[in-house]
């Protein structure tokens, strides 16, 4: 399947922090020293009243978007997903998820396609701390179109969201102007032999996977985004679990500690079926070219196609016992 | 409508505040008494003399704002809160109860008021940083104050944030350390030195003030001195003896977070009625 290449979702988030902080005159945004590379250095420039660049402090960062929340403010905090998460997880769990401050969080260079950089840059637990945090809304989306329409999202919500953006161009998944919504999710692709659920960069192989299965296998692939994990769009994973009987999670994450839970929990409490996970297994990358570091860390469309043949055979084989 | 005191009446509303610390604690028969203690001087002087609020709409836009960092400290705060109107006097005695707005540590969502959820030390002072930047994003009048324990500025990002509040010049942000040299395992200078603590915090950028943290005269002194500087944050290192008011609990470490006895507490009663 061919997609177009797009924007960076961290691009797409500058661009849609700056648009928005015209008509939304709450927002402020704070950035750890990395706002040319989070992009949020666009509304610095467009809004030099609204921007504080809290230095490399991340702790005293999120701490003071709190304060700043809770004096009716609407702060976004940006820096790389591993130190916002890693390094102020205690300011997020005490002042934002504890205090239920309206304060967005948004985290760039997550995942491992960050590429040369290496592994203290990369973020492979985020999801799962973020999904951690009681009352934390968790995004993590696919291309720009759905990055821009999710970023408005979480600043008219009222309340912590966490929202994971990536370093590397994406393909444009979504047609232009599409509108997603918090609690949702996107059936990109309808099949009946099984479903992949994915989000983030996870989203472009997953359909790639599909049309492969598709063509060489003769199998029907459902794929779901799952761009909000949290709450998870439980309705559309119960479906899919009833009506395809089979479900790989695909995320650029730890195997089966970010969007892996959510999908799990759901298909356990409604309707058990064969599952796999597809991502980083227990272990951290390293520095190396994206495309390489995809393949070595088992993060492409064939090992996606690898775990939906297994899912299916067990579906198959618990059928004909 | 709010309770505002004469410089008269404050060592008065300290006793009460004091009584009320032991009696919840003594109930609860658990918590801090010794930094509740410690800090009675500046809470009165903040709750029924400076600040302006009102305790029937504690959301009120142009509010003067306090933050107890320090949140074991919270039954002084709490004391405060009930004297002034916020909520009635006999919910004091339900501290740390299932179900009660005075949770062990404070908690802005269960007890309105509370303006930050702390317990975990070192987070005060970059909120109340922000609520200061928001007022001055907004132009208003308003001050934030915020007391920090001196155990508590052993945690780094205390200086992250004294290092911002200054670069940033947020002049409308005044703390109060309540320096009474002692955390729970013993004297501050021997678990972690933090003297000289005035070139320490000059040296950050901050008007530093250095005072009897239980002088009420020196403590509004201070006040008025930091509301007047319009260019750098204040501090106010206020000197005080944890356990103040009680004899026995007077620089005695154990009392850091140890409920009083029957005899104990009314012996502490009748030393605090004697004010």
């Amino acid at each position: 399947m061919e997609f177009k290449m797009g924007m960076a979702t961290r691009d797409a988030y500058g661009k849609a922090l700056a648009e928005l902080g015209e008509s939304m005159k709450q927002i402020v945004v704070l950035d750890a020293d990395l706002s040319k590379s989070t992009k949020t250095v666009v509304f610095a420039k467009k809004f030099p009243d609204r921007f504080f660049n809290m230095g490399i402090a991340e702790a005293n960062m999120v701490g003071v978007a709190v304060g700043l929340a809770s004096s009716g403010k609407i702060p976004f905090v940006s820096s790389f997903a591993s130190f916002l998460m890693c390094k102020a997880f205690d300011q997020l769990r005490m002042g934002v998820a504890y205090s239920n401050n309206n304060v967005k969080v948004v985290a760039s260079h997550g995942g491992i396609s960050l590429g040369q950089d290496g592994a203290s840059q990369m973020s492979v637990e985020d999801l799962g701390l973020a999904s951690l945090l009681p009352g934390f809304v968790v995004l993590c989306p696919a291309d720009e179109v759905a990055t821009v329409s999710l970023v408005e999202a979480m600043a008219r919500y009222q309340g912590p969201a966490y929202m994971r953006v990536g370093r590397p161009k994406m393909p444009v998944v979504y047609e232009n102007g599409a509108s997603l919504a918090m609690g949702g999710s996107s059936t990109l692709r309808d099949g009946k032999d099984a479903t992949i659920v994915a989000c983030g960069l996870m989203v472009g192989p997953a359909l790639d996977a599909a049309d492969r299965l598709s063509k060489e296998n003769g199998f029907d692939i459902r794929v779901v985004d799952a761009y909000c994990l949290k709450p998870l769009d439980r309705k559309a994973i119960q479906l899919a679990a009833q009506e395809t009987g089979a479900i790989v999670v695909a995320e650029e994450h730890l195997a089966g500690w970010g969007l892996g839970p959510h999908v799990a929990r759901a298909v356990a409490e409604t309707s058990p079926v064969p599952m796999e996970f597809v991502g980083v297994q227990d272990t951290y990358a390293e520095s190396g070219d994206p495309d390489g570091l995809m393949q070595k860390y088992g993060l492409t469309a064939v090992d996606i196609m690898e775990k939906a043949l297994l899912v299916i055979q067990r579906k198959v084989a618990a059928s004909t016992k | 409508m709010q309770l505002k005191l004469s410089r008269e009446e404050l060592p008065g509303m300290a006793a009460k505040l004091r009584a009320h610390v032991i009696r919840m604690i003594a109930k609860a028969e658990s918590g801090h008494p010794g930094g509740s203690l410690s800090a009675a001087e500046v809470v009165t002087s903040l709750y029924f003399h400076v600040m302006e609020y009102d305790p029937k709409d504690p959301q009120r836009e142009d509010r003067d704002r306090f933050i107890m960092s320090k949140g074991h400290a919270c039954p002084v705060l709490y004391a405060a809160m009930a004297e002034a109107g916020f909520f009635a006097k006999e919910d004091l005695l339900t501290l740390r109860e299932l179900g009660s707005p005075l949770q062990g540590h404070p908690d802005k969502v269960r007890l309105p008021g509370i303006e930050a959820s702390t317990g975990s030390l070192g987070q005060g002072l970059s909120i109340g940083m922000g609520m200061a930047l928001a007022s001055r994003l907004d132009q208003r009048k308003s001050m934030t104050y915020v007391m920090l324990g001196d155990g508590e500025i052993d945690e780094g990002q205390i200086w992250e944030a004294a290092l911002a509040a200054a670069h940033f010049k947020v002049s409308n942000l005044v703390v109060f350390l309540d320096a009474n040299q002692q955390q729970l395992d013993g004297w501050t200078h021997e678990i972690m030195n933090l003297e000289p603590l005035t070139t320490k915090w000059e040296s950050f950028g901050w008007h530093v003030q250095d005072i009897d943290g239980h002088d009420f005269d020196q403590i509004l002194d201070a006040i008025d001195k930091a509301q007047g500087e319009k260019d750098k944050p204040s501090i106010v290192i206020c000197r005080t003896i944890k356990g103040k008011g009680v004899s026995f609990m007077e620089g005695d470490v154990e009392f850091h977070g140890k409920a009083p006895t029957k005899e104990e507490t009314e012996l502490a009663l009748s030393e605090i009625g004697k004010g």
